[in-house]
């Protein structure tokens, strides 16, 4: 057996990897119940009551939380469901 | 007055409302209706694959905040990310607010789980029209407290209220 022997690439800075990860981010509100963000969390997300508890209570002291992180694509499908939810959320690549 | 909802066996949730509590629940769910109106079709091969023409953020305060930009300082992402979900998210809304006023031919209504959560989502739909439009904060109660009887706010602070009630109720039958 053999392999092709590495060719040395250069890897072009713009190019995006992807195994930087991306954050799903949730801000606080003062309209949605804490109740309902709870139930959210554990439902999208399938967090035990626990997490989801202290999840939600992160987003109200402190303002937000970083409820989710993945893939560009994943942080954006759970975005788009956690806007189906009426959540107020939005998708950052991590620093 | 109705004590909210409550589990009733085989996973199914019940929720028994006075006519006129059936009734205003009804206004609110067809002026959501309204205001949710289906965005302009645009281009119809990429209406049928749910990508719309809109990039921008909703004028009206209420629209803006049941569907916001996915991103915050991107104003170039947050436009495509708002072509590819804005029609679709649409459609779930008013798919669950049509479920509701389903739901709302009987007084004694009964829920699947299926259906439970598309009150869920419509409940809290309007608790978002609603709390935008009186700029609800979080102080809520303090500034309820302070409105006169004969203040027009009034009767809205009740409601959101009331909807935040049921709400809640609906979230612990579920869990």
């Amino acid at each position: 057996m053999t392999a092709p022997a590495p060719v040395e690439v250069e890897r072009p800075e713009t190019v995006e990897r992807l195994d930087v990860p991306w954050i799903a981010i949730v801000w606080n509100d003062p309209i949605n119940l804490m109740s309902y963000v709870t139930y959210v969390f554990q439902k999208v997300f399938g967090y035990g009551k626990a997490k989801a508890e202290k999840l939600m209570l992160d987003v109200h002291h402190k303002g937000r939380a970083v409820v989710a992180n993945g893939t560009r694509e994943e942080m954006e499908r759970d975005v788009e469901i956690l806007h189906s939810y009426g959540l107020w959320a939005t998708v950052k690549k991590d620093d | 007055m109705t004590n909210g909802f409550r589990r009733v066996g085989d996973g199914r949730i019940g929720l028994d409302l006075a006519p006129e509590e059936g009734a205003v629940l009804r206004g609110l769910v067809e002026q959501l209706l309204e205001l949710m109106e289906a965005l302009p079709a645009g281009d119809p091969g990429l209406a049928e694959l749910g990508i719309s023409e809109s990039t921008e953020a909703p004028e009206d305060p209420a629209l803006a905040r049941l569907f916001p930009d996915g991103y915050r300082d991107d104003p170039d992402a947050a436009g495509e990310f708002r072509r590819y979900t804005e029609s679709g998210l649409r459609d779930g809304k008013r798919e669950a607010a049509e479920t509701v006023l389903k739901g709302l031919a009987e007084t004694k209504i009964v829920l699947d789980d299926v259906q439970a959560h598309a009150w869920l989502r419509c409940l809290n739909d309007l608790r978002l029209t609603l709390g935008t439009r009186l700029e609800v904060t979080e102080d809520f109660y303090e500034r309820a407290e302070e409105l006169d009887w004969d203040d027009p706010r009034y009767a809205l602070y009740a409601v959101y209220d009331w909807l935040g009630l049921l709400q809640d109720t609906l979230v612990r039958s579920l869990w």
